[in-house]
């Protein structure tokens, strides 16, 4: 009997999902990245709590940024060197079904998880606890966006032997958008003001990216399959 | 068009790689029960020529038809048909052999732990079930990589040097595996570098380096 795309996109996550519990090393490595990043920047600067306060979104984002981007480079490069990939090529299924899921599994495990932690982060930054929830939106909408952009280059890249430097020149430049609406929500949250605006910028990114990017990372990986 | 007889038809396939002119116009046609020994030298496109055909390779020129439709136009119903073990096993060494077949044939179809266990036996490596396939031998893992072949229920097989790091015992049942596959009307591409040992139904296809 033939397997319905919904059911080949449950399978692919739980695989990823697998995957990444059995390398808990590399399943931690962005989590402590962005916690040794943002306590580092306490100690180099002032522990004064206004002057941590006001840098707190900044550091938040550029920490969350680059650790979500340090685990992109996997996202297909794995399968790809074992000749997996091209197992999962040729399962019958779209390969767009395969992109989704690879790239929903990679944000559970790392952007869903920089999420839950930035609490602990934002307590230790002195932000006040009503600047939790929009924070924590802002980080959800702007890792998840940041995955699907990632997908595209890691896409483009995952047939070069050293694609890590030129995944991060891909990505970075489009994910400035996202640093300054994620921090500029924050902010705003930080100073009791409404961060609707940027939170609706980056929704909106989100919606852009979840749409467009699977159908551009099939695309790049395609070209990258030949 | 429809020529229920030649299930495959490769036919004047061109690929270039870079200025490497690797394949130069090759054909062949390969009906139900046959099987078709593909050899050459080193770098002669032998792989890239099997890359074409399960169509991760789009050729310059030339055309791939599966049962007299161009496999683009196919593309799933081929891909169900076909079962590609590549040169590497293609595992996740952090699964476990029966996770690795759970994960890939899974996408094709439904299938029980049970079905999939007793390949892993017919191919020998049944006690290897539960361990991770970075622990086993390349051999076994090779083996694994044949249950996968069988577990799919392939019509067309594809198998890029399925002999190496076999054992004897491990040789003689890949063989015999075609034999079967051919018997029960199955069609198999397989590049090697001896002889098949199969006598009967078995053309071949030498590449030019």
């Amino acid at each position: 009997m033939s397997v319905g795309t919904w059911e080949a996109l449950s399978l692919i996550l739980r695989r990823e999902l697998l995957l990444s519990f059995r390398r808990p090393d590399q399943l931690l490595q962005p989590l402590v990245f962005f916690l040794i990043v943002t306590t580092l920047f306490p100690l180099s600067l002032s522990p004064q709590l206004a002057l941590l306060r006001e840098m707190a979104p900044g550091v938040l984002w550029v920490a969350a940024l680059l650790a979500s981007l340090l685990s992109l480079d996997g996202l297909f490069r794995s399968d790809a060197d074992d000749g997996t990939l091209e197992q999962l090529a040729l399962s019958g299924q779209a390969l767009s079904a395969i992109v989704i899921a690879k790239t929903v599994a990679h944000w559970l495990v790392t952007g869903a998880a920089l999420v839950v932690m930035s609490p602990l982060v934002a307590t230790a930054l002195g932000m006040p606890v009503a600047a939790f929830a929009p924070m924590m939106l802002s980080l959800a909408l702007g890792t998840l966006t940041l995955s699907w952009l990632g997908a595209i280059g890691a896409g483009l890249t995952v047939g070069l032997r050293r694609g890590n430097v030129l995944l991060s020149l891909i990505v970075l430049p489009l994910a400035m958008p996202l640093l300054i609406f994620g921090a500029n929500a924050t902010d705003r949250a930080i100073a009791g003001a409404s961060p609707a605006g940027a939170l609706y910028f980056l929704g909106a990114l989100c919606v852009f990216t979840s749409t467009l990017a699977p159908l551009a990372a099939t695309a790049a990986l395609r070209i990258s399959l030949e | 068009m429809t020529n229920p007889d030649s299930a495959l038809l490769v036919e004047e396939v061109h690929v270039w790689r870079g200025t490497r002119h690797v394949l130069k116009g090759v054909g062949c046609r390969v009906s139900r029960g046959e099987l078709l020994h593909v050899r050459g030298a080193n770098g002669a496109g032998k792989t890239t020529l099997l890359r074409v055909i399960c169509g991760l390779l789009r050729p310059e020129q030339g055309s791939v038809a599966w049962q007299g439709h161009s496999i683009a136009s196919v593309r799933t119903e081929y891909q169900l048909a076909l079962a590609y073990a590549s040169h590497e096993p293609a595992l996740k060494s952090d699964l476990t052999a029966l996770e690795n077949l759970r994960y890939t044939v899974g996408l094709r179809r439904r299938v029980t732990d049970a079905e999939l266990r007793r390949h892993l036996e017919r191919t020998g490596v049944g006690a290897c079930a539960e361990l991770p396939a970075r622990v086993l031998s390349a051999g076994q893992r090779r083996r694994v990589a044949m249950a996968r072949v069988l577990a799919v229920q392939a019509t067309l097989w594809l198998l890029d040097e399925p002999f190496t790091n076999l054992d004897a015992a491990g040789s003689g049942l890949v063989t015999e595996l075609l034999a079967e596959h051919a018997g029960r009307g199955g069609l198999a591409l397989v590049v090697a570098h001896h002889e098949l040992g199969l006598q009967q139904r078995v053309h071949c296809l030498d590449l030019a380096a």
